[in-house]
């Protein structure tokens, strides 16, 4: 794994700074969908787990206290974007 | 023992001689002196014994991969075990021991492990130690244990300090040699950040010990002159004594620097040694090469050295290596080792080359083209060796021998991340690959000749520059004197030899086990690797892996390149757990929190409890109570009976405002708050998305637009971040924040049928139960003056009270509530009367909240909203977290006697055999209950809801002990909150 991360708020930072909840679902039931959606199962426990790129939310508790979209390698290691998340989510992109 | 020191030249400075013992003797060195040097300047030539045969060994290098000297440095809690020799700088003082011998190094009784050397080879202890099982652990585990390790490590407490620093450059080097050197000064000249870090105390790397003049001036004194340029550039940092020991994602590089390690008096003020985390965009990793051993029968007698080796000492440190010495190679490079030692007038009785015809090199004594040693003689030093020349043998007596097997580049560093080694044909040597970020330079990249190496780091520190957008100054390689070539032909091992060849100096591989291993199907590199333990020894095969690599490849037909090597991990050299843990220690291991009525608690005499990393009062001893369940009955009872005060500081408090803070709060919490009005507070239940219980706590609306929010002391952290989750990923739209004030408040419970006349004295309102009733919640004043928050909450089942109030004013309050409290018997409580006051009265905390349950469990099930949508509730609305036969919470008392009982023990039917199937759950809580007169219980039990009333059985298969319990509702006391309201 990468050993510094580029917060879009706090620079390059030491991944010790940072919680990783796991990777970003592939999708997620909107808000009051039925509890019968079948999209809640995968949303809650599946994930594709990828050799390769994956996307994953960071939290970066020691730094700005922003949740992060962190886009990287688990291959090569190299960290191809981070984000915030909570722009991203407002820019429609809310998994 | 004569001294071998010659009477001029050298780095070593003569007016400053240096006191220090070996082994109980008194000897003497000069500053600039390795411990190595100053035992070889001694006559000392036998420095240890060998880990397996207990062979006698002396020292073999000059640097950094020494697999012979290991030595024990130091005493007390100083004592360090394992120190190579050969890096430790002679200090006055210097207190050295031998090691892996008894009773003496020169009488090792250990050594007769050489006579069952037949039965000790590869495998010995696959084979050996195989069966009887039952002897697996009373026999053969403590027998290797015993005889495993080499120098024995101190119980004292290491009295220095160590710390962690970052760094953070464009271009950081790695050695400081003529590559080296170079490109630092290209880069630093160019301005950029330059960290430049090199293992030796001077600067210069194979300079210090050759004779090359480098710009008409010795090597030595052009390499002290660069970093003296360095030094003075603010640019720059040099670190000598330290080692890059690895290199990880994000061009990120682990050094460790020696700080103190070469002195008499440890300054306090400083670290021993610091450990660095180096942020560079480049690197340039000039790290050398290192010389090999040539493999031929007792190769590991004292008095055999490395070409390289023996030059250094005798250029550097002055110190002849023998009266006679013979010259053994593959190579041109040893045959400078001919020269300089004619030039101090050192013997050379020969140069045996085991090339048939040599262009470029010669020497100016006997030698021996198409030669080979085929054995030494000598007990615990070197008299002799065996020369097979034109098919004859021929034995010549030398009391050194110096060894040149070709050279290995120093990759280490470059292949820890994954890159594997490239075998070239032409250097008979694995290179690195092409990396990013880091640029191989000099020997290191497989470039042998002075010059080339010199202008080689230009190359490296340029190009390096110029993919940062540097511009790079212009720089004139130095000049150099012409030098030896560089011609070397592989010689894997001397198959003529008969006596044990030693391949793994420090593990006691020889070639015979190499062969063994591949005979045996463990041919593979890395399985030849484990069968043997070749390159597993503290030195990691530094001298020894690319001649196992030859070795195998030849048993098994094969090219090197085919073979490949083993795998490169960090560390590069041992690094010092002191280092690894920094200030992380003791005290230091992990931060102390502590509640702003601390000081209050500690006046008042209580005694705390670590949790998690608070520190929290757990009871407060009284009237000579030497027990605490004397104290905590008591503060217990009187809380009941009176009034106490509890300090519950440590509960995680979150402010929340924001418009859509209702709708907010609404949506975390499973049961409803979009209609709390202001000046309440609520309980609520925090559910994960799976459904299951995540926290508990209370909240309270202290405005419209502003929430103030309890956790529980463990969850604090965990809740903030999941609250920034949902807002700012799940529900981005609402206009919601947060802020952590778990610091800034100071928090008392005040509980008790008392605590309202407590309170009243304190507060500026009317707090009459009709004025301020149960789950109240307002912002007002304490003393007069000084703001607070009071909250009707109770966590006792008692009528009870949270007062809030600035940190800084805690302790004064909390004075205050003791003195109006007086007169109605006030007492301080601690965790254990508030753990025992929450299970009489059946309330639950993270014992029961384990993550495995869902509100029904507890009784909650009708606070799960039905009319609104939260977190968690899909999942909760699974099958299974709906089926009747869940673990339920119930309470338990003893049916029969009364009896402890612990928590942690299981539960079975009366009359069930107790197995994994009759499970029934298990007990959460578990406390005496001073207003019950007897022990109770909180469980988790199947189907719990419906069994009150039943008998069951406690089984605690640890003790032994299995009784009769009555199961029952959770709330002991006050089931229907009549006290709440009173």
């Amino acid at each position: 794994m990468a050993s510094l991360i580029p917060c879009p708020h706090c620079g390059m930072r030491p991944k010790e700074e940072f919680t990783i909840r796991g990777a970003v679902p592939d999708s997620r039931p909107a808000w009051g969908a039925p509890i019968d959606d079948p999209q809640w199962f995968s949303a809650v426990y599946l994930r594709t787990n990828p050799r390769g790129r994956l996307r994953e939310h960071w939290y970066h508790g020691a730094g700005c206290g922003r949740w992060l979209i962190v886009e990287r390698d688990n291959l090569s290691h190299a960290v191809h974007d981070v984000a915030d998340a909570r722009a991203r989510a407002l820019a429609g992109d809310r998994t | 023992m004569s001294s071998r020191r010659l009477p001029e030249g050298g780095l070593i400075d003569r007016s400053r001689p240096i006191d220090f013992t070996f082994d109980g003797h008194k000897l003497s060195g000069f500053a600039g002196d390795t411990l190595a040097s100053a035992l070889l300047a001694n006559g000392r030539r036998l420095v240890g014994r060998s880990f397996k045969y207990h062979r006698p060994r002396g020292i073999l290098t000059a640097g950094s991969a020494e697999p012979n000297a290991l030595v024990t440095v130091g005493t007390g809690g100083r004592r360090e075990p394992n120190v190579r020799a050969t890096m430790a700088e002679l200090h006055e003082g210097m207190v050295a021991e031998s090691q892996n011998r008894w009773p003496s190094l020169r009488f090792d009784l250990g050594a007769v492990n050489q006579l069952f050397s037949p039965f000790l080879a590869a495998g010995f202890y696959y084979k050996t130690f195989m069966w009887p099982a039952a002897l697996w652990e009373k026999l053969y585990e403590p027998l290797i244990r015993r005889a495993a390790g080499l120098g024995k490590a101190t119980y004292e407490r290491d009295p220095d300090r160590f710390e962690k620093r970052w760094a953070h450059c464009d271009l950081l080097v790695i050695g400081a040699g003529p590559a080296g050197l170079t490109a630092a000064l290209t880069a630093a000249r160019s301005g950029a950040r330059v960290v430049l870090v090199d293992e030796q105390s001077l600067p210069g790397g194979s300079l210090l010990g050759e004779r090359e003049s480098v710009d008409d001036m010795a090597a030595s004194d052009w390499a002290r002159q660069v970093a003296d340029e360095l030094d003075t550039m603010p640019n720059v940092r040099v670190l000598p004594r330290t080692t890059a020991f690895g290199w990880y994602d994000s061009n990120l590089f682990g050094a460790l620097e020696r700080v103190q390690k070469h002195r008499a008096e440890i300054d306090a003020a400083l670290p021993v040694e610091r450990l660095w985390r180096i942020a560079a965009r480049r690197a340039v990793l000039a790290s050398g090469a290192e010389e090999r051993p040539l493999v031929f029968g007792g190769n590991d007698r004292p008095g055999i050295m490395i070409a390289g080796a023996m030059r250094t000492y005798l250029n550097r440190y002055a110190v002849a290596p023998g009266r006679k010495v013979a010259i053994f190679t593959n190579g041109d490079a040893a045959y400078r080792t001919a020269r300089d030692l004619q030039a101090r007038g050192v013997e050379v009785a020969a140069v045996i080359d085991s090339r048939p015809a040599v262009s470029g090199a010669s020497a100016a004594t006997r030698t021996i083209h198409g030669g080979l040693v085929t054995r030494s003689f000598g007990g615990q030093g070197l008299k002799g060796i065996e020369i097979l020349g034109n098919g004859k043998y021929e034995r010549i007596g030398v009391d050194a021998l110096a060894m040149s097997g070709g050279y290995t580049p120093i990759i280490n560093l470059a292949c820890q991340r994954g890159g594997r080694p490239i075998w070239n044909e032409g250097l008979q040597a694995f290179l690195a690959p092409e990396n990013e970020g880091l640029a191989m330079a000099g020997s290191a990249a497989g470039i042998y000749g002075l010059a080339d190496c010199l202008r080689d780091g230009i190359g490296k520190a340029q190009a390096a520059l110029g993919e940062l957008g540097i511009k790079p100054a212009r720089f004139d390689p130095p000049k150099t004197t012409e030098e030896a070539g560089t011609g070397f032909k592989a010689l894997w091992h001397v198959g003529e030899s008969r006596a044990k060849a030693f391949v793994d100096f420090q593990n006691d591989v020889t070639v015979s086990d190499l062969g063994l291993a591949v005979r045996e199907g463990y041919g593979h590199i890395e399985h030849a690797k484990r069968y043997t333990t070749t390159g597993m020894a503290t030195d990691q095969g530094k001298l020894s892996n690319l001649n196992a690599i030859g070795i195998v490849a030849e048993a098994r037909g094969k090219s090197p390149a085919e073979i490949g090597t083993t795998t490169f991990r960090p560390f590069y050299t041992p690094v010092s757990f002191g280092a690894i843990v920094g200030a992380n220690r003791e005290k230091h291991f992990q931060p102390v929190r502590k509640s702003p009525l601390h000081g209050w608690a500690e006046a008042n005499g209580a005694v705390f409890v670590e949790a998690g990393l608070w520190y929290r009062s757990a009871w407060f001893p009284r009237n000579g109570e030497t027990h605490w369940r004397q104290s905590a009955d008591r503060e217990a009872a009187n809380v009941r009976t009176n009034v106490g005060v509890c300090d519950v500081s440590t509960l995680g408090k979150i402010e929340i405002f924001g418009p859509d803070a209702p709708e907010f709060l609404n949506r975390v919490y499973c049961n409803g708050f979009a209609k709390l009005p202001v000046g309440k507070a609520r309980y609520g239940l925090m559910l994960r998305e799976d459904g299951f219980i995540y926290d508990d706590g209370t909240t309270s609306r202290l405005a419209e637009d502003h929430y103030f929010m309890t956790t529980t002391t463990a969850q604090a952290a965990g809740v903030m971040t999941h609250l920034e989750f949902c807002a700012q990923i799940l529900w981005p739209e609402l206009d919601v924040r947060f802020a952590s004030v778990t610091d800034q408040w100071a928090q008392m419970a005040i509980a008790g049928p008392k605590s309202r006349a407590v309170i009243a004295e304190l507060v500026d309102r009317d707090i009459s139960n009709d004025a301020f009733p149960f789950l109240a919640a307002a912002d007002l004043t304490v003393l007069g003056t000084l703001p607070a928050r009071l909250f009707g909450i109770s966590f006792s089942g008692e009528l009870a009270y949270e007062l809030a109030v600035p940190a800084r004013s805690g302790k004064r309050v909390a004075d205050a509530v003791m003195e109006a409290g007086a007169k109605h018997g006030i007492m301080p409580y601690g965790t254990e009367a508030l753990s025992v006051l929450r299970i009489e009265k059946g309330h639950v905390t993270h014992s029961e909240i384990n993550g495995t349950v869902v509100p029904d469990d507890l009784g909650m099930g009708r606070m799960a909203s039905q009319a609104k949508d939260y977190v968690g509730r899909a999942m909760l609305g699974r099958e299974a977290l709906r089926a009747e036969n869940r673990m339920q919470l119930v309470g338990l008392r003893p049916a029969g006697a009364d009896r402890l009982i612990r928590a942690g023990s299981h539960l079975l039917e009366r009359h069930a055999p107790p197995s994994t199937e009759n499970d029934q759950g298990h007990i959460t809580s578990a406390c005496y209950s001073p207003a019950l007169g007897h022990h109770i219980a909180l469980a988790l039990l199947r189907r719990g809801h419906a069994r009150h009333g039943e008998e069951i059985r406690v089984w605690d298969g640890l003790r032994g002990e299995e009784f009769p319990v009555l199961v029952c509702e959770p709330a002991f006391v006050d089931p229907r909150n009549e006290k709440l309201h009173a």
